[in-house]
């Protein structure tokens, strides 16, 4: 970043209230650091810790929540050093972008940071997982959202459907997005994107892509009038945010499809009370209401799975399955059932064995009986 | 070289060439003044067949007899000191060429060294072997010594067991082997030529040039020449012998024995050329002082073995028990002495020379018992703390140099003293164990380090705690050379060859305490060396990242980047305890590889040589700050390269660091051991940027 530019609080002319606070936020912790270094002291950046040791599950809210233990990050620290020039190379970087009313994908933030320190073979960042928690750091300094820093992420997630939105003044139909689906964008505020119209009674999120194309093939939005969505994996933020606001605005309840295995559950954990790193977030991301349709382990026998397409858990599996049992938001009976069940059965499944009884067979029987059943999880 | 190294009791009777027909005096040890040949043995009765044929006769079996008294008796001669020598060159060091080299290197300049100290003359010495075809050489060595009176000449040189040192009771180096004559011998068996000796006894006074062979039937010095030479040397000795030898290198090596004897003895200035050198090692004097002259004591009454006091009651003559336990013991007062005979039950005033039998062992074990203060400890000369540093510093180019002396104490009845050199990092090889250098009485001991007590006290001591490493049960491996120097009026060897110190536990305790003593003061520099590197990396990580928080900040803020990076700088200080030495350091690192190694090649004369630190060595405060003065006397003359590391060191430890709260520890970490050896010692000057 050149440090050459003009700086010094002017927000370009146009600029949002927002960015304007966002700035100040970024002056003010870079003043105090001035102040106290002036003074000959150590300077620090107050962090709330991020960790299993800080968050806490709002019983009421049904969401994690950050405590409020705060982590100093000191410059004069040979621990903290370098991680505290990290944070204000972010923070610079980002005040640089709100100032050209720019907006850069976090890798491209990391390329931009990124220079060999003077004197030595060391550089500002190694490697991109080292700038992108800075960034959270940042955020949580500065008190500012991701996109409020104008970072976002590359787009992550597939959504087709009963849903017509306008993403940045651009009408997009849902139903009409083919075979491809529409990329959900890392950044899904009002601002950029709202919902024009929508005749869809329920959501249904499925983990895999795989899963997402044979639904969507299978034409199952239209027959079931929904919306159809696929996180690819542990959801990003976009996603989340996007469900959060199409089950709170539409007011439709969302279903969510998963592997049956521990990681499976994580996701759909993370999506309804929101995650440890980003609990900061929680607020803005879960979605306390969504419901669990599968795979359950009592899909085995339920439907009557062959033996052939089980998967042994592992050590790995089953040390998580034990973590989860101990997580608050997991204490219900249901879920303890369900988890004890996953144990006792010995194996996890994944969404497309379910293919073994009939290639449509997820689009015309699982799904609609579950469904008809009222069978699932929240 | 007027002295001749005693022999041991053992090998002084084996040698004897009286006829072993005499009564076989059960006696171990000589009279304190009586002459060696004089005693007879049963050591050389038993090494004679005759002997053994006697005690056939006396068996009274059935067996007829295969010879008579007269026929044996007809057989028993003299043994010849040259037959004796060729079948036991191993108990005097001839074991093989290689040795035999040493053993005469050796005996030769350990007598000169003796006998420089004891006419009080700082001795200069010169070492030379030359390999005169193969196989063959010829050692020259000279020295400025008080020189020989001519009568002495052939006796000490070509008379076995003459000498004065064997007598008494006081430090010497002479007890290795028979002596200079037995190097004669033995280059006179191998080669068959005579020994040359010059000799000088001080200025306008003639220089002799005696050519000696020794004969062998007799026991008697031969001069085959003798003439008056030119020598413009006012005083001291030369001995010339040829031998048939091996040269090599290694830990037995002569150059390993003179490398080592030079760490011993600052105060010598030696020059050696070897056979395959073109210039000679000069190594020049570091210490302006002799060693303060041992006192020679009376036998401690702890000490004394029983042939010991049965020579020195039979040598009495009238005096009374009383008067010989007063007389001649140290620290036998009028009381003790009346105790001891109580606790024998011998009348005090008996006639000393007239005890016997059952007596005599009662009296010697009284003396044991007996409560009676430690021998003084003024016959015990130690190299001393500074000196040893000085010793180290001329075979070692180091960054750290550490010694410990521990008071002198006592095993039945001897005194002595132990004391410990380390020299660490600089130039020692880093990966590789530790050199050990055992010295007694100032002589290096090359041989049979495992036997020895000193390399135990080595092994035993737990180098992991002083910040070393170390394989299980070995050396500590590092850049790491220890010197042990165990001084005493008699030092308990493990065998007649001197080659390993034998394990009295009470000398183990010392050497033991010794060697941790000195670790500890080691390991203090080694962590205050750590925490400073620490703190030098840790000063470089934060310049290293200051610009660029300081760049973020200033565009942040719209501020001046110098500015704020000046701001950065001027805290800094108050979060490490270095300060704005870098510099110093790369200017000393570059100017440290164009010092010289440790002993110049050249012969040239050395800086170090300068100042000489006057006037004795009285109080300990006194040879510190003599030290120190002198170690600045020197960076001042020494090469440029050399002196500004060394005032760079002087000024690192000087240096007023900030004075804020997390000053302490450095000032800490330069000077860890504030005791004697902190002047000397240089904080490192080289170290990794």
């Amino acid at each position: 970043m050149a440090a050459k530019k003009k700086s010094a609080g002017s927000a370009p002319n146009g600029a949002t209230e927002r960015d304007r606070k966002t700035l100040r936020k970024i002056e003010e912790l870079a003043s105090a650091t001035l102040r106290t270094v002036e003074k000959a002291d150590n300077p620090a950046v107050a962090l709330r810790v991020r960790a299993l040791s800080n968050v806490t599950f709002n019983e009421k809210k049904r969401i994690i929540e950050l405590g409020d233990r705060v982590q100093s990050r000191e410059f004069f620290n040979t621990n903290m050093a370098r991680k505290f020039m990290q944070t204000f190379l972010v923070a610079n970087g980002c005040r640089e972008l709100i100032q050209q009313n720019k907006t850069v994908t976090i890798r491209q933030m990391y390329y931009i940071l990124k220079h060999t320190l003077k004197g030595s073979s060391e550089n500002t960042f190694e490697e991109q997982n080292e700038s992108d928690p800075i960034i959270e750091d940042v955020e949580v300094a500065v008190d500012a959202l991701r996109e409020e820093l104008h970072l976002f992420a590359n787009k992550k997630g597939l959504a087709a459907g009963e849903l017509v939105v306008n993403d940045a003044g651009d009408e997009i139909d849902l139903s009409r997005m083919g075979r491809g689906g529409w990329g959900i964008p890392s950044i899904c505020e009002p601002e950029v994107l709202q919902f024009v119209r929508s005749k869809a009674k329920f959501i249904m999120l499925v983990e895999k892509a795989a899963v997402w194309s044979r639904l969507n093939e299978d034409g199952f939005w239209k027959k079931n009038e929904c919306i159809l969505l696929t996180s690819e994996g542990q959801a990003a933020r976009g996603i989340r945010r996007l469900l959060q606001r199409l089950a709170t605005e539409l007011k439709i309840p969302v279903y969510v499809l998963v592997d049956n295995d521990p990681w499976g559950l994580y996701i759909y954990s993370v999506l309804k009370q929101g995650s440890i790193n980003l609990a900061y977030e929680s607020m803005r991301l879960a979605v306390p209401g969504v419901r669990f349709i599968g795979m359950s382990s009592f899909d085995y026998k339920k439907f009557k799975l062959p033996d052939s397409v089980v998967i042994k858990l592992n050590k790995e599996d089953l040390a998580r399955a034990d973590q989860m049992r101990n997580y608050p938001w997991f204490a219900d009976k249901k879920w303890q059932n369900e988890i004890k069940e996953l144990q006792k059965n010995g194996f996890k499944m994944e969404v497309d064995s379910i293919l073994s009884k009939g290639i449509s067979f997820i689009a015309e029987e699982y799904i609609p009986k579950k469904l008809k059943d009222r069978d699932y999880l929240t | 070289m007027p002295k001749k190294s005693p022999p041991s009791p053992q090998q002084l009777d084996l040698l004897n060439e009286n006829p072993p027909k005499r009564p076989a005096a059960p006696k171990k040890k000589p009279s304190s003044n009586g002459h060696a040949h004089a005693n007879g043995s049963n050591g050389a009765a038993s090494m004679n067949g005759a002997s053994h044929a006697h005690e056939e006769t006396v068996v009274s079996a059935p067996p007829a007899r295969r010879a008579t008294a007269e026929t044996m008796g007809s057989k028993q001669r003299d043994i010849s000191v040259s037959e004796f020598f060729s079948k036991n060159r191993h108990l005097l060091g001839f074991d093989n060429p290689q040795k035999a080299l040493l053993t005469t290197v050796k005996e030769a300049v350990d007598n000169s060294l003796d006998a420089c100290e004891e006419a009080g003359i700082l001795p200069s010495l010169s070492v030379e072997i030359k390999e005169m075809s193969e196989g063959r050489f010829r050692v020259i060595i000279e020295d400025n010594g008080p020189g020989i009176v001519k009568p002495q000449i052939p006796k000490i040189f070509a008379k076995l067991l003459y000498g004065s040192k064997f007598h008494r009771l006081k430090q010497s180096r002479g007890q290795q082997g028979i002596g200079i004559s037995a190097a004669g011998l033995y280059g006179q068996q191998t080669t068959g030529k005579p020994v040359v000796i010059t000799s000088k006894t001080g200025k306008g006074r003639p220089a002799f040039r005696i050519e000696l062979r020794i004969d062998t039937k007799r026991n008697q010095p031969d001069v085959v020449k003798d003439e008056t030479v030119e020598w413009d040397k006012e005083h001291g000795t030369r001995v010339e012998i040829n031998l048939v030898a091996a040269y090599r290198g290694g830990r037995t090596s002569v150059d390993a024995y003179l490398e080592q004897t030079v760490v011993a003895n600052p105060h010598l200035e030696l020059s050696y050329l070897g056979p395959k050198m073109e210039v000679p090692i000069h190594y020049p004097r570091v210490a302006n002082e002799l060693p303060r002259e041992a006192q020679e004591i009376k036998p401690h009454p702890h000490g004394v073995e029983l042939g010991m006091l049965m020579s020195m009651l039979s040598d009495s003559g009238k005096s009374t028990v009383k008067q010989v336990l007063m007389g001649d013991f140290s620290r036998v007062t009028n009381g003790i002495a009346e105790q001891i005979c109580k606790l024998a039950g011998v009348k005090p005033t008996a006639r000393a020379e007239d005890l016997h039998g059952e007596v005599l062992d009662r009296l010697h074990k009284a003396l044991g018992e007996v409560k009676v203060h430690a021998p003084p400890s003024s016959c015990i000369v130690p190299i001393g703390e500074a000196l040893l540093i000085e010793g180290l510093k001329r075979r070692f180019k180091a960054e750290y140099y550490v010694s410990t002396t521990r008071p002198p104490s006592v095993y039945r009845g001897n005194p002595f003293a132990v004391e410990v050199g380390l020299a660490y990092g600089g130039d020692l090889p880093n990966d590789e164990p530790a050199d050990v250098m055992r010295f007694a009485n100032r002589v290096p001991l090359q041989y049979q380090p495992k036997a020895c007590a000193i390399s135990e006290a080595v092994y035993d001591t737990n180098w992991k705690s002083y910040e070393l490493s170390q394989p299980k049960g070995s050396l500590p491996v590092g850049p790491l050379a220890i010197v042990v120097h165990l001084a005493s009026v008699w030092v308990p060897f493990t065998s007649e060859a001197k080659e390993a110190v034998a394990h009295y536990d009470d000398l183990m305790k010392e050497l033991k305490l010794a060697v941790q003593e000195c670790g500890r003061k080691l390991a203090a520099h080694i962590r205050a060396r750590a925490r400073a590197e620490g703190e030098q990396r840790r000063m470089s990580l934060f310049q290293r990242y200051i610009p660029e928080v300081a760049g973020a900040i200033a565009s942040i803020l719209g501020r001046d980047k110098d500015k704020v990076e000046g701001s950065f700088y001027k805290a800094l200080p108050n979060f490490v305890n270095v300060v704005a030495e870098s510099k110093a350091e790369e200017e000393a690192k570059a100017g440290a590889p164009s010092m010289p190694p440790p002993p110049p090649a050249e012969g040239a004369p050395s800086p170090s040589q300068a100042p000489p630190p006057a006037g004795g060595a009285k109080g300990k405060a006194k040879v510190e700050a003599k030290v120190e003065a002198k170690g600045k006397a020197k960076a001042k003359v020494e090469a440029k390269g050399k002196a500004k590391v060394e005032a760079k060191a002087v000024k690192k430890v000087a240096l007023p660091v900030p004075e804020k709260k997390k000053a302490a520890p450095v000032a800490k970490a330069v000077t860890p051991a504030k005791k004697p050896a902190a002047p000397v010692k240089k904080p490192t000057p080289k170290k990794k940027a």
